[in-house]
């Protein structure tokens, strides 16, 4: 099998596997990630909001928040499971097709390399 | 690493574009002069892997979550300016859709995960590995601790940025309008969880990575060589 494939392959059980990344922390009652508080949070840790956190941090609505389906954000685990499942895909499919669109325009044949000046 | 919307404050914001613009532009004439349409395919699984490594979290118990980035293993195959280019991809795929690290913030950590990432990374396997043969155990461990060591001074950089805020942005009772933790708070916990934790994932992923492509096809571990001929 070619390499690649291979590589595709991976790129696929990983995107199965993803929800180990949600399921592990909530296990272990690990929290946010080390300045990635929400609002709430940060009220909690230094007694007030920012003012100009408060301001910027709702400045963009993404399509999915979080790698969740919108207004689903507290939906139990195996609900999130499917929708991280879901970000992973879309997410490899986003960055595969723009990673093939920048390469074909920057890549060259290689019977040119060497020539370029 | 992520740094959300609302912890940068707009001058940290402007510089972080500031910085990345003239790097993104020369990263793309210098891949345009050395990647290979063979190797196109590459880079567009270098930025899918490094998106989906992303997203697992590591747990530390009972306090934060962190993850690998994957982008010295895209350095060490198709060069740090072609990795440059693929995490970028996955970082502002994570910001516009999925809201992972902000939209004012996307040239900041652009600038810590994939620019100084790759880079440092790629220096320190370059600097271990030598001139050993692409098949031997020396890469191995080179690509593992350039993974880790990448991994824990892009984390120093997003504790710095982080940490400056309190010190530019605060109001006149001195409460902070934007990250609220100082220099050595930030640094000590972004930089000591990665020394920790999240160093021996990407350490780990990376080594994985390079074991698995020495077996199957040790040719894609010597880009340089391979653009010469």
């Amino acid at each position: 099998m070619k390499t690649t494939t291979k590589l595709w392959i991976g790129l696929g059980v990983l995107a199965l596997l993803s929800p180990v990344g949600i399921y592990l922390p909530d296990k272990l009652k690990a929290g946010s990630a080390w300045g990635e508080w929400g609002a709430d949070e940060m009220k909690n840790l230094v007694g007030y909001v920012p003012a100009g956190l408060e301001k910027i941090a709702s400045v963009w609505n993404a399509l999915m928040p979080d790698y969740a389906f919108k207004g689903m954000e507290n939906a139990g685990l195996g609900h999130l499971s499917i929708a991280y499942i879901v970000s992973a895909l879309v997410g490899i499919a986003l960055c595969v097709g723009s990673g093939l669109l920048i390469g074909k325009l920057l890549s060259r044949k290689s019977s040119t390399i060497g020539k370029e000046k | 690493m992520h740094i959300p919307d609302g912890y940068l404050g707009p001058a940290t914001c402007a510089a972080g574009f500031a910085v990345m613009a003239p790097l993104w532009a020369f990263a793309s004439r210098k891949v345009k002069k050395t990647l290979r349409a063979k190797q196109v395919p590459l880079l567009a699984i270098a930025a899918a892997f490094a998106f989906v490594i992303m997203l697992f979290n590591v747990p530390i118990p009972g306090g934060t979550t962190g993850h690998a980035v994957g982008g010295v293993l895209a350095a060490i195959l198709l060069g740090p300016w072609a990795a440059c280019i693929a995490v970028s991809v996955a970082l502002v795929i994570q910001a516009l859709l999925f809201g992972d690290g902000g939209i004012t913030a996307v040239g900041a950590n652009c600038f810590n995960m994939a620019f100084v990432l790759p880079f440092v990374g790629y220096g320190v396997y370059r600097l271990i590995s030598g001139s050993s043969p692409v098949t031997s155990v020396r890469r191995v461990v080179a690509a593992g601790i350039a993974g880790y060591i990448g991994l824990v001074v892009a984390s120093l950089c997003a504790g710095i940025e982080f940490g400056l805020q309190p010190i530019f942005h605060h109001t006149a009772s001195g409460q902070a309008l934007y990250c609220p933790y100082g220099l050595k708070i930030a640094i000590s916990a972004m930089v000591g969880e990665h020394l920790l934790v999240f160093g021996w994932v990407e350490l780990i992923a990376t080594a994985l990575v390079i074991k698995f492509l020495q077996k199957q096809e040790p040719a894609l571990l010597q880009p340089e060589t391979e653009v010469r001929i």
